[in-house]
């Protein structure tokens, strides 16, 4: 390193340290937003140049001389060397989704602080070094799964405990993120205008590439993007015409049985017709909204309004339930740690790496520019006035159902709002309420609204940037539910044809109906019991979510543990150890908790028998207005207890698995790693 | 130097368009056809629209290892 170098880092270090030293020590006045941007934009400098480039240089010790995967294998088609540029792009279009933007939202219930010293923290230490160890690994090993990679490293019976993990995790997903569709849309006719519309439109996209002019992937994109801006505007009209909103005013369990139904056809119908369009679409849009978002964040730096801590870090918060230890930490997953890119991470990208030296560049710097979205919805959420974040993040079981009783109730907690500034907000963003939004999505689309508003077209464009934001989310979340409906039809053919194996021919129509049917039924029922929730679902269902969500994290990092001792690597270990220990013990203690806590209003039993004892008396607890209610709140808190005792006992066996591995690891004197290609492949050929 | 100028501009464009096709899965034709050119001249090589098709189908083939955007 140059003199010059040198100073330029202490330049990055001090500032970021300065930026930082406001983020976490102004108490009292509303802090600008421009100090959370620079804060993390040192850090993530600083974590890049001297802790990822230490961990590939040192704990993997990287060979730029070694032929990756695609050179080995290269076929132009799935295993190309690609500009590590492009590549990057490729990566962060594959990992970045809506977890990033709805998890700092939730968490904003507990103050701005909290949050992002988790997302900033957490990516440093955890998200972005597994990331970049998966990304490793399955680079050594031609480009294999993360299943497969447990299979070969652990064992088999390790490797099928951690593809039930995988099912798990993809049904759970697949329901939560549908529900945070579902409570944007509900009673919303613009809303469910727009994202109805672009069902005409991808299939006009998808008959376009495929018949009119084949290919031309630009043409098509740019054709529909006009048209779904068209849908956006003429979306107001739909819904100020009584006639015409009707068929859009749709109540929750009416959208959930039409999201089912829509990943049903969508994994059953050819992938040119109508998933692929919409998935060019929603990839293009997501990246383009990232950008403007950054800009407009840039721009316009807001002033936060949410306090750094709220009184809601003791856990008695409206918007999820649970304290600050452990449920912050498994209500941001991605954006700091996200088990489903260990999946993403194991698929497309290793197949194109052109040299090894530049997997900390992808793996961690991706991971890296994902945490930035997460801090971007976190300024979303707290430029907000908290009375505005708190109505609409809390059920109608909390706060009521009007204006009046909403603003009363919220301004007791201590954050002063009067049912007119509710009722206003509603109006500008063209809503007829914005009471019990929850889901993270609606907030982050006002948030969004008032500083996109600010710099491009005034308060008259609020609403049209509000539904713009939702249908962004919207799109994207669809993509992932019927790009994850045929995945998920993929792994119950592998299960259940261990049994019938006529069942595992994929190419087979009535295979193909049943497991597309069993697919959505698994993610549908937890989504439809999420929607006829009283407590509004997310509540509920997204601390389930992050849960299982970082327990595939904490298997992930686990699994790289294994690999650097089997590596002989294990002086350099501490990089994978210290975040595999964090991660399990947050989701062992919030997967326990959600499970035997005494508070009802955490753990599913003690819930479970406080319902089933009142209607065991005859009496209705509030917020069920139905014996039959009482008896569906007390089935389904049974299962959401099992999914949640099933991911701690499938984390705990993979914890046991390694142990003995490393155990074996280091009574061996060889290197027992298995990788594919290197010198000694080389030799041994 | 303005030569210059509009061949980086050209280049960058090309690098946007090449990330942005293979955001959505179609990696780069040129490298494909170059490739069955030079490794394999005996093999026939698909067209731009047999290509895309291809790829497509890969995208979302239903198998393992391919999962997109959760989060």
């Amino acid at each position: 390193m140059t003199l010059r170098d040198k100073l330029i880092w202490a330049a990055v270090a001090v500032v970021g340290a300065i930026a930082f030293g406001v983020v976490a020590l102004s108490r009292g006045e509303p802090i600008n937003a421009a100090w959370l941007v620079i804060a993390a934009v040192c850090i993530y400098f600083i974590a890049y140049r001297f802790y990822a480039l230490f961990i590939a240089r040192w704990a993997f010790g990287v060979d730029p001389r070694r032929a990756t995967p695609a050179y080995r294998h290269n076929d132009g088609l799935d295993y190309v060397p690609t500009d590590r540029y492009v590549l990057f792009g490729h990566h962060f279009a594959a990992i970045a989704g809506a977890g990033p933007l709805v998890g700092p939202v939730l968490a904003a219930q507990m103050g701005y602080l909290p949050g992002t010293l988790w997302i900033l923290i957490g990516v440093v230490f955890a998200g972005a070094v597994q990331d970049m160890t998966v990304l490793f690994l399955s680079t050594r090993r031609d480009g294999k799964s993360l299943a497969d990679m447990v299979r070969s490293e652990m064992g088999p019976v390790a490797g099928a405990i951690a593809g039930v993990g995988v099912l798990l995790i993809c049904v759970i997903v697949l329901a939560v993120l549908a529900l945070v569709v579902v409570k944007a849309l509900v009673g919303s006719p613009w809303g469910a205008f727009t994202v109805f519309c672009t069902l005409p439109i991808a299939l006009l996209m998808g008959v376009y590439a495929r018949l009119i002019r084949p290919g031309r992937i630009g043409e098509m994109s740019a054709i529909g993007a006009v048209l779904l801006l068209i849908a956006l505007i003429y979306g107001r009209t739909v819904s100020e015409n009584p006639a015409l909103a009707g068929f859009f005013d749709l109540s929750g369990p009416t959208l959930a049985v039409i999201l089912i139904g829509y990943g049903f056809v969508a994994s059953v119908l050819p992938v040119w017709l109508l998933l692929a369009p919409r998935d060019y679409l929603s990839t293009f849009l997501k990246i383009g909204t990232i950008i403007l978002l950054a800009i407009g964040v840039i721009i316009v730096r807001p002033d936060l309004q949410m306090p750094a801590l709220t009184k809601f870090v003791d856990g008695s918060g409206p918007v999820w339930a649970g304290g600050l230890f452990p449920f912050l930490f498994i209500t941001i997953a991605c954006g700091s740690v996200s088990g489903w890119h260990a999946l993403i991470a194991s698929g497309t990208t290793p197949k194109m790496i052109e040299n090894e030296n530049q997997i900390a560049f992808i793996g961690y710097g991706g991971m890296l520019m994902e945490s930035f979205v997460a801090i971007m919805a976190m300024v979303g959420a707290s430029v907000l006035h908290p009375g505005v974040y708190f109505a609409m993040n809390s059920s109608v079981g909390v706060i009521g159902a009007t204006a009046d009783q909403a603003a009363q109730v919220i301004s007791s907690w201590g954050f002063t709002v009067t049912p007119d500034m509710l009722t206003q907000m509603a109006q500008s963003v063209g809503e007829k309420t914005i009471l019990s939004r929850t889901g993270g999505a609606p907030t982050l689309a006002v948030g969004m609204a008032s500083i996109l508003s600010s710099f491009l077209g005034g308060g008259a464009m609020m609403g049209v940037w509000y539904h713009f934001i939702i249908l962004f989310e919207a799109l994207f979340i669809l993509t992932t539910v019927d790009a994850g409906t045929r995945a998920l039809r993929f792994m119950i053919q592998d299960f259940v044809g261990a049994a019938i194996p006529a069942f595992r021919a994929t190419e087979s129509w009535i295979n193909n109906l049943i497991g597309s049917a069993l697919a959505c039924t698994l993610w549908g029922y937890l989504l439809y019991a999420g929607v006829v929730d009283p407590y509004g679902g997310i509540w509920t269902m997204w601390p389930l979510f992050g849960a299982t969500n970082q327990m595939l994290a904490a298997i992930a990092l686990t699994l790289c543990t294994v690999i650097l001792f089997k590596m002989k690597r294990e002086r350099f270990a501490f990089v994978t150890i210290v975040p595999s220990v964090w991660l399990l013990v947050c989701t062992v203690t919030a997967g326990l908790q959600k499970v035997f806590h005494a508070d009802p209003a955490i753990g599913f039993l003690s819930h479970a028998a406080k319902f089933s004892a009142a209607a065991a008396s005859g009496t209705l607890v509030a917020p069920a207005k139905t014996l039959d209610q009482m008896s569906r709140i007390v089935f389904n808190d049974y299962l959401d207890a099992g999914l949640a005792g099933l991911s701690v006992a499938i984390v705990l066996v993979v914890v046991v698995y390694a142990i003995v591995d490393i155990a074996k690891a280091l009574g061996s004197p060889k290197i027992t790693a298995v990788e594919v290609g290197g010198a000694t492949a080389a030799a041994a050929e | 130097m303005t030569e210059t100028l509009t061949s980086r501009a050209r280049f960058v464009c090309e690098a946007v368009a090449k990330t942005a096709r293979l955001m959505v899965g179609v990696p780069d034709y040129q490298t494909y056809v170059e490739h069955r050119r030079t490794v394999h001249p005996d093999l026939p090589v698909m067209t731009y629209e047999a290509f895309f098709r291809d790829r497509q189908q890969a995208r979302y083939a239903v198998s393992k290892g391919r999962f997109r955007g959760c989060c």
